[in-house]
């Protein structure tokens, strides 16, 4: 490897492992800038969870590489890895005290005591819980469980800490809470967190760089606001926010016909962009679709006549189901102004979008 | 008022009609017979269907060596049964709850239970087999060259507790199993993960969580041996004394009821003793096991 002038804190070299003949990771590489969130993106069943055990040593890889701070992993124990892993269901030690928990790791490195006292004081001082260091883990809120094992881990000062989607047993509420107070930790303490989640609102929200994950590959590698406007792949552009999928074939460079043969002006996407008359998949978001009242001029590049179907109101992510002329249905987010408010099942309205808020793909061969 | 009392009444007989067979059992075949012992062993024979009070029968125990003596050996070698059961049984837990799934899983489980089918006497009949002077290792040995003349093995201190380890390792596996089961993975996974070794995981992990099987396993297998009659008298002969075999001798050569009776309520108090600063030692609490 030529030196870069980045220090890479993890690096995986194509990484494979299968199970069985069925490829889980498949040919993975990967390379982590010091003091960055990563984040691992996939449905259940991508492999994520995989990669992960490979990373933390729990899993030895078919062939490939990890590489922490330049230095080989292959062979090297859990116990020897200068990476810790917190655990989905967190795993901390119920027979321990929550500061004997946090100890657990220095007394194994063989620690003075009072070095111990000190560093486990400092960091539940860091994590904001400097009182519950004689409370036994099941005495803890989930949210201080949280960072308990946060902070188990972060006293150890490891390379990089992996997090196998700890906030998953949280409610919505804490969910919500905890990911501002991951992000602050990661930049508080520095040190490189790479997180695993099926959630893409968790992952947007706190990372610098996220990996799509899906069968094993990943699909594409960037930051939360690339993903969101430029997917790399169809499958980014259906899994990372909401989308509306339409089918149809390219009639030309940026129009795209429908079965109906209704054309939609739309940017092509992806590595390949498709041929003239290739099948593709379209997405457009439902937050890029303006929906236009009767009477409203419709300025964009493409304006379809609609009716209300459904209204699933969810506050401020209220959405609309609206089905066209021809049978196709568009979930559209409903704007939250009061003209809006009075919409009913039933009502006419037309839905408008610019060429640039939509993307093709090439449809996968069949 | 009456309305809210006729079903709570109700309620009450009904769970005392559930636990009457309990209670039966308990007052008729428990409670019963060790009062009526107690009563006999403080009893001293001085005519024909005459008795009076009287500590001699618990005096003897102390003052005549055999018996404590007897006593002492049966508690030492139960003890050693109950750790030799305790590490053998520990390991293939572990593989049975950790390491195995599904199919697999069950089948060891039966091939552990396979032997308790087969009557005691023939179990201990079996290790006869195996370890008398004529018996199959003595031949393998001679036939192998190791040993030059038939090697008698029985009849020992090691003998019995070989069969006692046999006879009881089952019922140090079940609690064993069903407390390692459910041991969460990711806590051993999470201990290796922040530096621990296969030792200190099974010292600060394992153990500490599997302690209740641990001392509800010890306390059946060391109940059991202490109390355990054929297996010692059987393998251990003439040379190697069991204090059952002091009650049964008392009982049935003697026919001295009163002294096998106070041996007998010594057994159950001494060995009580035993178990209790066992948990003691250890700091653990009985109910904590069997919660």
């Amino acid at each position: 490897m030529p030196p870069t002038d980045t220090i890479l804190d993890l690096e995986c070299q194509q990484l494979s492992k299968s199970f069985a003949g069925q490829a889980a990771v498949d040919n993975i590489s990967l390379s982590i800038p010091s003091g960055s969130f990563f984040s691992i993106l996939g449905p259940s069943g991508c492999g994520k969870t995989t990669l992960l055990r490979m990373l933390a040593g729990f899993v030895e890889p078919d062939s490939g590489d990890v590489r922490i701070k330049g230095h080989s992993m292959l062979g090297v124990p859990p116990n020897k890895r200068p990476l810790n892993m917190v655990f989905q269901h967190l795993a901390l030690f119920p027979m321990m005290s929550v500061a004997d928990n946090i100890a657990y790791g220095l007394k194994r490195r063989g620690t003075s005591r009072s070095e111990i006292a000190r560093r486990v004081a400092d960091v539940l001082e860091r994590v904001g819980l400097p009182d519950v260091g004689q409370r036994k883990p099941d005495q803890l809120s989930g949210g201080q469980k949280q960072r308990i094992a946060i902070a188990r881990c972060l006293v150890l000062e490891p390379a990089v800490l992996l997090l196998d989607e700890p906030l998953g047993a949280l409610d919505l509420k804490l969910r919500e809470q905890m990911k501002l107070e991951l992000k602050q930790l990661q930049q508080t303490f520095g040190t490189t967190f790479v997180y695993i989640t099926h959630d893409q609102s968790e992952a947007l929200v706190m990372s610098d760089q996220v990996a799509v994950m899906n069968q094993g590959r990943f699909e594409h590698v960037a930051s939360p606001q690339t993903l969101y406007y430029q997917p790399a792949t169809a499958f980014v552009a259906g899994f990372v926010g909401d989308s509306n999928r339409l089918s149809g074939r390219v009639e030309a460079p940026g129009r795209v016909a429908l079965a109906s043969g209704r054309i939609i002006h739309a940017t092509a996407a992806g590595a390949t962009p498709a041929d003239r008359g290739a099948p593709v998949s379209l997405f457009v978001r439902p937050e890029g679709i303006s929906p236009l009242l009767p009477g409203q001029p419709c300025q964009m590049d493409n304006c379809l006549d609609a009716r209300v179907s459904t209204l699933l109101f969810d506050g401020a992510n209220s959405r609309i189901g609206a089905l066209l002329d021809e049978g196709t249905e568009l979930t559209v987010r409903l704007p939250q102004t009061p003209e809006f408010a009075q919409l009913r099942p039933g009502d006419r309205l037309q839905l408008g979008w610019m060429g640039n808020q939509a993307q093709y793909f090439a449809a996968p061969a069949l | 008022m009456r309305s809210s009392t006729a079903p709570a009444s109700g309620l009450r007989l009904g769970v005392f009609l559930l636990m009457l067979p309990l209670l039966l059992w308990l007052l008729l075949l428990i409670l019963l017979p060790h009062v009526d012992m107690v009563l006999v062993s403080l009893r001293e024979r001085i005519g024909f269907a005459e008795h009076r009070f009287s500590w001699m029968h618990y005096e003897l125990f102390f003052t005549e060596s055999l018996y404590w003596r007897t006593f002492l050996r049966t508690a030492l070698i139960s003890i050693f049964t109950t750790v030799l059961t305790l590490v053998i049984a520990f390991p293939v837990a572990w593989y049975i709850a950790k390491l195995v799934r599904g199919r697999r899983r069950t089948l060891l489980f039966l091939a552990c239970l396979v032997p308790f089918w087969v009557s005691e006497l023939v179990r201990t009949y079996g290790w006869m087999i195996l370890l008398r002077e004529s018996g199959v290792i003595s031949g393998l040995l001679q036939w192998s060259g190791l040993a030059a003349e038939p090697v008698e093995m029985l009849y020992n201190d090691v003998a019995i507790m070989v069969g006692l380890v046999y006879a009881s390792i089952l019922f140090m596996l079940v609690p064993l199993v069903t407390t390692l089961d459910s041991l969460d993975d990711s806590l051993v996974e999470a201990a290796y993960d922040l530096g621990g070794n296969h030792l200190s995981v099974a010292r600060h992990i394992v153990i500490p969580h599997a302690m209740p099987g641990i001392v509800s396993g010890s306390i059946v297998v060391f109940m059991l041996s202490v109390g355990n009659y054929l297996t010692p008298v059987l393998l251990g002969g003439k040379d190697s004394m069991w204090f059952t075999e002091q009650i049964f001798t008392q009982f049935i050569t003697r026919f001295n009821w009163e002294q096998g009776a106070a041996f007998g309520v010594l057994l159950l108090v001494l060995s009580s003793l035993i178990v209790w600063s066992g948990l003691k030692l250890t700091r653990q609490s009985f109910a904590e096991t069997m919660r």
